[in-house]
């Protein structure tokens, strides 16, 4: 046996008692802080504090939140850069994809659906392949009596003017190439511009108001096959928008 | 065995023992150095601090970091495709990437088996492994370098007495760890992301910085002025998740106890210096020593130490060479 196998001298016992029992009472409200700052997130959740309009695909909130990563692949890919991430402010939403849809909706210019094929972890809903599948929420119209069309009146001029920055990739200019809404005039005798711009067959047309042929008035109808990929919200002239998306809403849901 | 155990237990929290036994080659070296004495241990300590020294593995790493992280900037800001995502899940030339800690939360809240993430994890798995310890942490993660300038400051300030470091308990990361994972499997969220300082920093350099970073800014304030390093040591699951992974590698900071003066100039700078234990006079049980599993790999020691006793190395590598 050599010295070096003797027991360490015992420390002072009563200074080290106290000084790890402070330590551990340290280290438990520490821990207790950091638990219930994570906690918090539920408050946003819960009350739906901040309510947001997901990318196409997202499945049932509740699991969107679990399943989503927060790696952003979805708001990489997207051709129109409509996908944002969440802040603080939405609790466990932080870093969870969503379109705002008034400022850039989805357009779906992006050859299938872009943004779930980048998803890493079915949070976009890869049973997804095409828009029409797409369920995000629904179009309507929520200030009918400032809607042009329901008051028979034209569209001349730009959507939506500087400074706002929103863009649309249009077929008929060059589908690859975002024109800005700022930058695009219309010329309509009767404004259509939620029917003319919405991206999925059907979804939305103008149904005249009265049997009247020489009534000019129409009015948006929104359809069944309407996906809720904003467009029509972000296209709408009228300040704020005639026509809104329902978050999430489902056809037939009250 | 044995040892690779007593390294998973002090990376839980335990406190490092005194090896009870030594290899004869160990005792010897011991007992040349105990003849060592008085001017002439004095002269050595002052020869080997002569030099000043470097900050090279520091500088490599710092590099290597902020250059990790500005591809995931660039790399988006230019539309370049070459990496997608952020740090808690991306795509790599095509190959999917996927943190191992977001991974297990998004799975525990979620209760589905992800294929992409599973084969995103085993992309992963297999180059931290290869990599060894908490590599992911020092040469990788946004916040440890932002924490690391931090502590900087703690330390400056420290020496004017100005700040004090109240240390907590280094159990506390297991328990916080078993905590966040309950809260993401019963509450369905993945309660721990919504405050990972490396998340919220790794979204905030490629899509900009937001309220989060309040948070993050908090966290640092604090580490600064009460307690050193605090999140790193004692909070994050992402260290111990990669520790795990970790803890038998070919790549690793090893330890010879040969030239050591056994002053711990390398426990001073280690973020975790209870793996440095070895280095105390009578702590090695044997003349090399492989750095324990909670090690981050940043060479901090390697550059601090004056006497080369530090060296990183490939297990296997020293024979074949
Ligand atoms: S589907 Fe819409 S949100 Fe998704 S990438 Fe395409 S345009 Fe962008
Ligand atoms: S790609 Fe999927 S996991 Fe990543 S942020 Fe978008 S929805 Fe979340
Ligand atoms: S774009 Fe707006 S104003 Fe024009 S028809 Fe549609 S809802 Fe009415
Ligand atoms: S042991 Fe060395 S390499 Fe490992 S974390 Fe500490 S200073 Fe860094």
């Amino acid at each position: 046996m050599t010295e070096h196998d003797a027991p360490p001298k015992a420390a002072p016992v009563l200074h080290a008692n106290t000084k790890t029992r402070r330590m551990v009472m340290r280290s438990i409200a520490m821990g207790g802080a950091v638990v219930g700052a994570s906690l918090f997130g539920f408050f946003p959740v819960l009350r739906k504090w901040t309510p947001r309009l997901r990318p196409p695909g997202a499945i049932d909130e509740t699991d969107f939140l679990a399943a989503c990563i927060k790696c952003g692949q979805c708001v990489q890919v997207c051709p129109v850069k409509a996908i944002e991430l969440g802040d603080l402010d939405e609790g466990f939403g932080v870093g969870v994809p969503y379109v705002p849809a008034r400022a850039q909706a989805c357009d779906f210019s992006c050859d299938a659906v872009q943004c779930v094929l980048a998803c890493p972890t079915g949070a976009l809903s890869h049973k997804i392949s095409k828009k029409e599948e797409v369920r995000m929420g629904l179009a309507r119209l929520d200030r009918p009596n400032a809607c042009l069309a329901r008051k028979g009146e034209g569209f001349k001029g730009v959507a939506r003017p500087a400074p706002f920055k929103g863009v649309h990739r249009y077929p008929e200019i060059d589908r690859w190439k975002p024109v800005k809404l700022a930058e695009y005039k219309y010329d309509l005798a009767l404004c259509d511009l939620c029917v003319r711009e919405c991206p999925v067959p059907n979804a939305i047309t103008l149904e005249p108001l009265s049997g009247d042929p020489a009534d000019k008035r129409r009015t948006p109808v929104v359809h069944q096959a309407c996906v809720g990929c904003g467009m029509c919200e972000m296209i709408c002239p009228t300040e704020p928008a005639s026509i809104v998306i329902d978050i999430r809403r489902k056809w037939g849901d009250a | 065995m044995m040892k690779l155990f007593s390294s998973l237990k002090v990376m839980l929290g335990a406190a490092p023992q005194r090896p009870t036994e030594y290899t004869p080659e160990a005792q010897a070296m011991m007992e040349a150095k105990r003849l060592v004495k008085g001017p002439e241990k004095a002269r050595q300590i002052k020869a080997a601090h002569a030099e000043k020294h470097s900050h090279k593995w520091r500088n490599i790493r710092w590099a290597t970091l902020i250059a990790v992280n500005l591809i995931f900037v660039l790399s988006y800001r230019f539309d370049v495709q070459l990496v997608e995502g952020a740090l808690t899940a991306s795509r790599v030339i095509g190959f999917h990437f996927a943190d191992l800690n977001s991974a297990i939360q998004v799975m525990l809240a979620y209760k589905v088996i992800l294929i992409n993430l599973v084969i995103g994890t085993g992309t992963v798995l297999f180059m931290w492994w290869l990599l060894g310890g908490r590599t992911f942490c020092s040469w990788t993660c946004p916040y440890h370098l932002l924490a690391e300038i931090a502590e900087k400051i703690h330390l400056a300030l420290a020496k004017r007495k100005m700040v004090v470091d109240y240390p907590l308990h280094r159990g506390s990361r297991t328990v916080l760890y078993v905590v966040f994972a309950a809260l993401a499997f019963i509450s369905g969220y993945t309660v721990f992301e919504s405050i990972s300082p490396t998340g919220i920093v790794s979204r905030a350099l490629i899509y900009g910085p937001g309220l989060a970073m309040v948070w993050v800014l908090g966290l640092l304030a604090y580490e600064i002025i009460f307690i050193r390093r605090m999140w790193c040591r004692y909070i994050c699951p992402i260290g111990l998740t990669y520790g795990f992974v970790g803890a038998v590698s070919p790549l690793r900071v090893s330890y010879s106890m040969e030239n050591c003066l056994h002053e711990g100039d390398c426990r001073k700078v280690c973020l975790v210096p209870h793996v440095l234990d070895c280095t105390k006079k009578t702590y090695a049980d044997d003349i090399k020593v492989a750095i324990g599993s909670d090690c981050t790999r940043c060479g901090l020691c390697i550059d601090a130490c004056p006497t080369g006793s530090l060296k990183y190395e490939v297990k296997g590598l020293n024979r074949l060479l």
